[in-house]
């Protein structure tokens, strides 16, 4: 059997993290290529019940990114997306989600390595854990369409 | 339905060696929604943009999504063209097929796999995409410039004489700033004086600027084009009004022998005191951690002395609140301090000085008059050892960096002893000698060459005194690593140019980002040099990284010229990337209920209340508002709202969710 290719969706913020992932790619440092980007202005933006989405989307792992403390281009919105994760986090057992599963991380926009780093780490981290198929299972199996728009 | 056109670039061979463009577009094409959908080689070109507009037309597009780079290098380009096309720039969305995809991974089928992705993703985002309007806000053309050195003044003039009114900011009692401390200049040796002081006297008398000095800045708030400052004006103890600057209050002064901060320590100066004779403005200003009065309670000999009877002692700090459209940040820099050189023996040998004292030893308006003459006894030096890179390039002093000015400063210093001191013989010990300048090389060579400096590349292990001497004990690594020893009289230390010790409180003032070594940052190290990540905020000068007086002045001049670009404008339009509160008809109004949570959590006190009103005026609700010019656009508050009331233009809940769902 082929190996286990986990799903990562990486919710990241425009200023810091995405500006990261740009670098890595101008500097050409190569990762795994499982991970699936959705841009929001900020950390402080993501909802959680946006990693539950995922989840529930079939992602294995998710991994929320942003501006280093102190750095946040909005000032504080990476210190309110840290406290709703200290909070979060709680929950996700509950929920019957392995906490492993979400990587929560800081990359700055001159840290395109450390993006690939965090990448093939949680890539690698997920593939351990293995396919995750329980949550997605409670919500009606995966691959829900979004309603199509008249 | 929606007609979404799908443009896949290859982007040269960066795109299309690793992705399959052509699947890309085949499989884009089969989504559902998606009216057209084709591949170019290049799609930011000139015809690759015709390209969209013509499908735009043609195809009677309702979104547009281009698979290329990184929408942080091409999202204005392809927004300019749909717009031109008479599809609203906000319909248009980029995938990052580039940076995200084909830099990063190995040919094949999985990255073309990804490609796909990434472009179904922006397709189920831009089908929920709204047009927008960009926000125009007002500006208000007044600048706040923030330091009095040479950058602040180059900024402060070029903006004022652009026509736009500019406030200076200075804390210390005179502008001028390091530059007013130099002796001559390199590589032409002219005095720093004679070409400064023009410039600060120009500024004084200038009828658009408003001039600030031992004033400093308390607080910044709002945005681009709509800054309000707060200026603490230090009490003087004088009255700036009454005061002609007569001097007779400095001369009476008891207090005599307080190390003067502009000699660098190497002179006097009174507890009342002007910082140098060229003061601007030239009015005194009372030291009162050293005055007399303020220590004991009684003296005051400057107030019976002054003729127009202008101190104040019990003058208070004054806050000024001024509006202000931008600012130029020129705050400038530290020379690294004394306890850094335990091997060097600065602070503890009076004749170990920093290369900022040379200059003043050397300037016809120092404590010396211009003669160099070494500080313990007062001789004219006739052996004198400079140093080159004392602290700079030093990781094991925690400064990586090269300071840039050093190379040139020292040889400017040498040179000027030696035509100082004929008789003198002057050493330099360098790492490399970095020369890169206009004339700057030559000028190296000129001190080798006609005024025989000489020149030993190796580093300075120690210095020691014996017999009033100095034993400076080096190597010179040219000379297969021998030590060498120089019995100096004086020695200089080119000492490393560091951010000003309150950087980082400056910059979480202005909300700008700064290095590991506390200098502040521009927005792109190329493309953006003097904004910074905060717009409406410049910067100029050497608090950006050490630099010398041409690059200073032209990074001022550069900043001032930006100002000026967007004074020339009486709006401002801003991304329409805002948060908005729901509305619905009545009886629902809105299904904001009012907790205002959003307003606790908004960074930018951009949450107002809006009061909902019937008929008869009386209270129905009060639900949250954004206002849309303060507001910057993070969606904290959306992430936060507990009714889902609240939403973020570009980056609504059902984009977001769409784009998810599309995984």
């Amino acid at each position: 059997m082929a190996e286990f290719e986990p799903k990562i969706i990486a919710f990241v913020c425009n200023w810091c993290t995405y500006a990261g992932a740009d670098l890595t790619g101008t500097s050409r440092i190569h990762y795994a290529p499982n991970v699936r980007v959705v841009r929001l202005p900020c950390t402080g933006r993501i909802d959680f019940m946006l990693i539950l989405q995922a989840f529930g989307q079939g992602a294995d792992g998710v991994i929320v990114s942003g501006c280093h403390p102190g750095d946040c281009h909005y000032t504080a919105g990476n210190f309110h997306a840290r406290r709703r994760w200290m909070l979060f986090r709680r929950l996700l057992d509950f929920v019957g989600i392995d906490v492993r599963r979400v990587t929560f991380s800081w990359v700055s926009a001159a840290e395109g390595a450390k993006w690939a780093e965090l990448v093939n780490s949680v890539v690698a981290d997920v593939r351990t854990l293995g396919p995750y198929e329980e949550f997605p299972q409670r919500l009606g199996g995966p691959g829900q369409k979004p309603l199509e728009v008249a | 339905m929606p007609r979404i056109g799908v443009f896949i670039c290859h982007c040269g061979e960066n795109i299309g060696a690793t992705v399959d463009c052509e699947v890309v577009a085949q499989a884009a094409g089969r989504l559902p929604g998606v009216a057209h959908a084709v591949d170019y080689k290049y799609m930011c070109s000139d015809p690759g943009q015709s390209l969209i507009k013509e499908a735009i037309r043609e195809k009677r597009l309702t979104g547009v999504v281009v698979g290329a780079c990184s929408p942080r290098m091409h999202e204005p380009t392809f927004r300019r063209a749909c717009a031109e096309a008479g599809l609203n720039p906000f319909l248009c969305e980029m995938a990052n097929l580039r940076e995200h995809c084909s830099w990063v991974h190995e040919k094949g089928e999985v990255t073309t796999q990804k490609a796909i992705d990434l472009v179904r993703m922006l397709v189920e985002k831009v089908k929920r995409n709204r047009p927008l309007t960009p926000i125009r806000v007002p500006i208000t053309k007044r600048a706040l410039v923030l330091g009095g050195g040479i950058a602040g003044i180059q900024a402060a003039l070029d903006i004022a004489n652009a026509g736009h009114k500019v406030v200076l900011v200075e804390r210390d009692p005179s502008i001028g700033g390091h530059m007013a401390q130099l002796s001559e200049t390199f590589p032409t040796l002219d005095c720093s004086q004679c070409i400064l002081t023009p410039r600060m006297v120009e500024v004084a008398q200038h009828p658009d600027i408003t001039l600030y000095t031992y004033s400093e800045l308390e607080s910044l708030d709002g945005f681009i084009g709509n800054f309000r400052a707060t200026i603490r004006k230090k009490a003087r103890s004088v009255d700036e009004s009454l005061c002609t600057g007569c001097g007779a209050c400095i001369q009476k002064c008891a207090q005599k022998k307080i190390p003067s901060e502009f000699n660098a320590g190497l002179g006097r100066r009174t507890a009342i005191y002007v910082p140098f004779p060229q003061a601007v403005p030239n009015k005194p200003v009372i030291d009162r951690a050293r005055c007399t009065y303020y220590k004991s309670g009684r003296c005051k000999l400057c107030e019976k002395v002054c003729p127009t009877k202008a101190i104040r002692f019990d003058q208070e700090d004054e806050l000024v609140t001024i509006d202000v459209g931008a600012v130029v940040v020129a705050t400038g820099y530290d020379v690294k301090a004394t306890s850094f050189f335990p091997e060097y023996g600065y602070g503890e040998y009076k004749d170990v000085i920093t290369g900022l004292q040379f200059e003043r030893l050397a300037s016809a308006s120092g404590p010396t008059l211009g003669e160099i003459r070494r500080p313990s006894d007062n001789e004219v030096p006739k052996k004198i050892v400079f140093i080159a890179c004392a602290g700079s390039r030093d990781p094991a002093k925690g400064i990586h960096y090269c300071s840039k000015i050093c190379c040139m400063y020292t040889a400017k210093h040498a040179m000027l002893y030696s035509h100082k001191v004929h008789d003198g013989e002057a050493y330099v010990f360098y790492m490399d000698i970095r020369a890169g300048g206009k004339m700057y090389e030559e000028f190296v060579r000129r001190a080798v060459e006609e005024d025989h400096v000489r020149y030993v590349r190796g580093r300075v292990s120690r210095i020691y005194p014996k017999n009033g001497k100095l034993i400076v004990k080096g190597v010179d690594t040219l000379l297969n690593s021998r030590p060498v020893e120089v019995e100096a009289d004086l020695v200089v230390l080119a000492t490393a140019m560091t951010a000003q010790p309150d950087a980082e409180d400056l910059a979480q003032k202005l909300k700008v980002s700064y290095d590991g070594d506390k200098f502040l940052n521009e927005a792109h190290p190329k493309l953006r040099p003097v904004e910074m990540n905060t717009a409406g905020i410049f910067v100029a000068g050497a608090c950006q990284a050490p630099k010398d007086i041409p690059e200073t002045v032209a990074q001022a001049s550069g900043a001032a010229s930006k100002v000026a670009g967007m004074f020339s404008r009486d709006e401002l339009s801003r991304e329409p990337v805002v948060a908005v509160v729901n509305r619905q008809p009545p009886p629902v109004w809105s299904t904001c209920v009012g907790c205002f949570l959003c307003e606790t959590a908004c960074a930018y006190q951009a949450i107002e209340r809006e009061e909902i009103r019937g008929r008869d005026g009386g209270l129905i609700r009060t639900i949250a508002k954004v206002n849309e010019s303060v507001c910057q656009g993070c969606g904290t508050c959306v992430a936060l709202c507990r009714s889902k009331s609240i939403d973020l233009q570009g980056y609504t809940n059902e984009q977001v969710y769409a784009e998810l769902l599309a995984l």
